[in-house]
């Protein structure tokens, strides 16, 4: 699949090249131009967001907003609780512990299961593949009361392993469809030539599988992990004091406290920080990944 | 839940392994296997809770007279759908979902055919395009509420103010709209990535033989390229509206379901969370779940023509 698509993108760049002419060029600059300010137009929030928290919070709460002020790291230094107040680290861990533990959570399930969907497929294999997405489209709300009740009575309420639990089966159908494209691509003759030279599974798994698919597994780990990352209405709900993560910890801001916009700035820069840069290296396969393999 | 979990079954092409004699009946587990700690784990993750939903919005419950609780037939549902409040939210979840869903396919749209061409910087230009996507809700959601719409010192205001515009009161005044600009700036970019990879499979000898032949540039969008990105748009709408009919971090964040903006989602967690009526909330969910069906019927009718195709060539 992945080759359909590079012959289509090297194939985009021959038509406005072969054009002459003064009007097409100048439409093709104004296109560009168009193309470059909307761009900016769409960062300019978060760039904003940038200057503000290296702000002081006076300079940040003014009207008109000041764009040459000094710029500090009070804003900083204030959300990580070093002038007192609460500290983000606790949250900043359960959240590196939930998505990181359902996200290889998720690999472990999701592996052998895109395996029996694509190299050595079961019967009626789009039957349970269409299955797996169609929980996607449960809504979150229609199972929390059920759950909360049941992390009541077992006393798993305030509990990382219980979120760990409940983002393994929110990512698991996307890395099921996701690696079953992946997967799908190695092809058969391959393995089976592999397999007559004498290779054994693990071996066909290492040495041909793993390479021609891994590239794909790297994608699904970090789209996986950006969804964990971002998650509010279960961790809302099932935590509290212990095992709270750092988006419920940003509600802590919900409610405006005085001059704090600096503060507010940095606390959801540094907490976007992960999800940008798991985002920005998974970009090729972004799509694929959010539309659950459905475009590549 | 069991009416979506039926997948479009025309979707399936004969399976690979169906050859296999029956008398290997230990092999077809083997190969089984790898798949059934993935299947039973989701069946039991989030099936089990739907159908406990289900029992429960037929009980009359609230969790703070745990001992009242009794078998109530239908009458939550009746309730659901006579209270106000939760009529309204209904409505305000369909208007919600409409206006971002449209509005960010129209703009991602726009964006996907600009980048879609050479130009300086396109990969910068993408980059910078994919970013509002990758700020954590939350986060994205106190950056407009604190950052952009606060009416003293909010970035807009701030603008408005060299040119001597008006300095409205952004939230109160224009409540639903306010969530659903926000909510736009982060799904635009996600309609842009599907909506390109739609452009960029596109074929472009057809394109070019079209334009030998005379065709204008727009005779070539109306006619080759609009219908060539149809079922990516449709795509972009399902999964946009199965993602923003859920949408709780930017009505919880921006407004906190004040000032008409609750949405369903935000409703049934008000309803067991702070009311506690268990039985009324369930039943909202799976109002919901009624809803999300409808549309979940289609988008797999959409994803699977997609599918299909893909694994046909």
């Amino acid at each position: 699949m992945s080759a359909t698509a590079n012959t289509a993108n090297s194939a985009i760049r021959v038509p406005g090249d072969h054009r002459t002419g003064r009007t097409r060029r100048w439409r093709s600059a104004g296109l560009g131009v168009a193309a470059w300010l909307a761009g900016l137009l769409f960062f300019l929030p978060i760039a904003w967001m940038a200057l503000t928290s290296f702000h002081s919070e006076a300079d940040a709460a003014t009207n008109p907003p000041s764009f040459t002020a000094a710029l500090t790291l009070d804003g900083y230094r204030e959300f990580f609780g070093v002038g007192g107040g609460a500290s983000p680290w606790p949250a900043l861990i359960n959240s590196t512990v939930a998505s990181l533990a359902s996200t290889l959570l998720v690999l472990v399930l999701a592996l052998p299961a895109a395996y029996a969907l694509s190299i050595r497929p079961v019967r009626k294999w789009t039957d349970v593949l269409f299955f797996f997405l169609s929980t996607k489209m449960l809504p979150v709300v229609a199972g929390l009361l059920p759950i909360y009740l049941f992390a009541k009575n077992t006393d798993l309420l305030d509990n990382i392993w219980l979120l760990v639990v409940l983002y393994t089966s929110m990512n698991l159908p996307i890395a099921v469809w996701m690696m079953h494209s992946f997967l799908a691509e190695v092809p058969v003759a391959v393995i089976e030539a592999a397999q007559l030279d004498g290779a054994r599974l693990p071996t066909v798994l290492a040495r041909v599988v793993a390479p021609i698919a891994a590239p794909g597994i790297a994608a699904t780990a970090l789209i996986c992990f950006i969804f964990s990352w971002n998650e509010l209405l279960f961790a809302r709900v099932l935590t509290g004091v212990v095992a709270e993560t750092a988006p419920v910890f940003l509600t802590g801001f919900i409610t405006s406290q005085g001059l704090f916009l600096a503060k507010v700035c940095a606390a959801s820069l540094v907490i976007s920080l992960p999800v940008l840069a798991a985002g920005f290296a998974a970009q090729d396969k972004l799509v694929q990944g959010l539309s659950l393999g459905a475009v590549k | 839940m069991t009416a979506i979990t039926t997948p479009p079954a025309a979707a399936a092409p004969p399976a690979p392994a169906a050859g296999r004699p029956p008398s290997t009946r230990l092999r077809a587990w083997a190969t089984r296997a790898p798949l059934l700690p993935a299947l039973i784990f989701m069946i039991v993750v989030t099936q089990l809770p739907f159908v406990a939903t289900l029992v429960i919005s037929f009980l009359d419950w609230n969790s703070l007279y745990p001992d009242a609780r009794r078998f109530a037939g239908f009458s939550n549902y009746g309730e659901v759908l006579t209270d106000p409040d939760l009529r309204r939210s209904v409505w305000t979840t369909i208007v919600l979902t409409v206006t971002v869903v449209l509005v960010s396919l129209v703009l991602g749209l726009l964006l996907a055919l600009l980048l879609d061409r050479r130009f300086r910087g396109r990969g910068v230009v993408r980059t910078l395009l994919i970013a509002p996507f990758l700020v954590v809700p939350v986060a994205a959601a106190l950056l407009w509420k604190h950052v952009l719409f606060n009416p003293e010192y909010g970035l807009f205001n701030g603008l408005l103010h060299y040119v001597g515009g008006p300095q409205p009161d952004w939230l109160s005044e224009m409540p639903l709209l306010a969530v659903e600009a926000s909510l736009i700036w982060q799904w635009t970019p996600f309609m842009m990535l599907i909506l390109l990879a739609g452009l960029q499979s596109r074929d472009h000898q057809q394109i070019e033989a079209a334009r030998v032949d005379g065709a204008s540039d727009w005779q070539i969008f109306r006619h080759l390229t609009l219908p060539h990105l149809r079922r990516y748009l449709e795509l972009g709408a399902l999964l946009g509206s199965i993602y923003i009919v859920q949408n709780f971090d930017a009505v919880f964040t921006l407004t906190s379901g004040g000032l008409g903006t609750a949405n369903l989602p935000y409703t049934v967690y008000q309803t067991f969370y702070q009311a506690h009526e268990n039985g009324l909330a369930s039943a909202a969910g799976v109002l919901v779940v009624i809803g999300s069906i409808i549309i979940a019927t289609f988008a797999l009718r959409v994803v699977s023509s997609l599918f299909r195709e893909e694994v046909s060539r």
